[in-house]
């Protein structure tokens, strides 16, 4: 898992995950790449990261993965992204395709709905929070 | 005294309060007018864990995370 400070270099990135597995017998490399889009009138969505949590999803992703013979990969932006950059990339890696396109679609999903970030949209340079896009975590509520 | 921290978007200082455990935790939480709105909707984690139940004891030094709705890439 990787975290940087603004927009993600896809295609570096992607580059030196494909070198780090390529003799790593893989037969399917499946990818997903999120790019802020023009909606809104935003100039920029930004993020705040909660690591600690982020990092022990991800590592749990990557048993669920691991007992499926695949493997995952993830990287995120921290801060403002500006419009038709890159803020999330993510790829599997598994033996055979089918797995590889099951799991692409869960790991997506679940990190939408359980990775602790938070995002906002930026617009007139202010920070506004994406509440209306935002799911509440498993479990949330356990305090009411 | 347990450290309570409000993650993203709540933007509320964190505070120190003495509580055995976290529906102890819940009552005191929802004293405080800007706090008690979020907590229907935010995650809990103890030391970095999300955790399920009230019974959640907790001690001395102990830290507890509120996290709010997601919404990641």
């Amino acid at each position: 898992m990787e975290l940087y400070s603004g927009p993600l270099d896809a295609t570096e990135i992607f580059k030196s995950w494909f070198n780090r597995e390529k003799e790593s017998n893989y037969g399917a490399f499946i990818t997903f790449v999120g790019i802020v889009r023009s909606e809104d009138n935003i100039e920029a969505l930004s993020f705040d990261i909660y690591e600690p949590i982020l990092k022990s999803w991800f590592e749990s992703w990557q048993q669920k993965a691991n007992q499926r013979g695949a493997k995952v990969y993830m990287a995120h932006s921290i801060g403002d992204v500006p419009l038709h950059n890159v803020s999330y990339v993510s790829a599997v890696l598994s033996p055979k395709r089918r797995v590889a396109l099951e799991l692409i679609d869960e790991f997506v999903e679940d990190f939408k709905a359980n990775a602790p970030i938070w995002k906002y949209d930026v617009i007139d340079g202010k920070r506004i929070y994406a509440e209306s896009r935002s799911t509440p975590m498993s479990g949330a509520g356990l305090l009411n | 005294m347990v450290k309570v921290e409000f993650l993203g978007p709540i933007g509320y200082p964190s505070i120190e309060v003495e509580a055995a455990n976290l529906a102890d935790l819940a009552q005191k939480l929802k004293e405080i007018e800007d706090i008690k709105e979020w907590l229907s909707n935010s995650a809990v984690a103890v030391n970095d864990v999300i955790v399920d139940s009230l019974d959640t004891p907790l001690k001395d030094g102990d830290r507890v995370s509120i996290l709010p709705p997601v919404c990641g890439g």
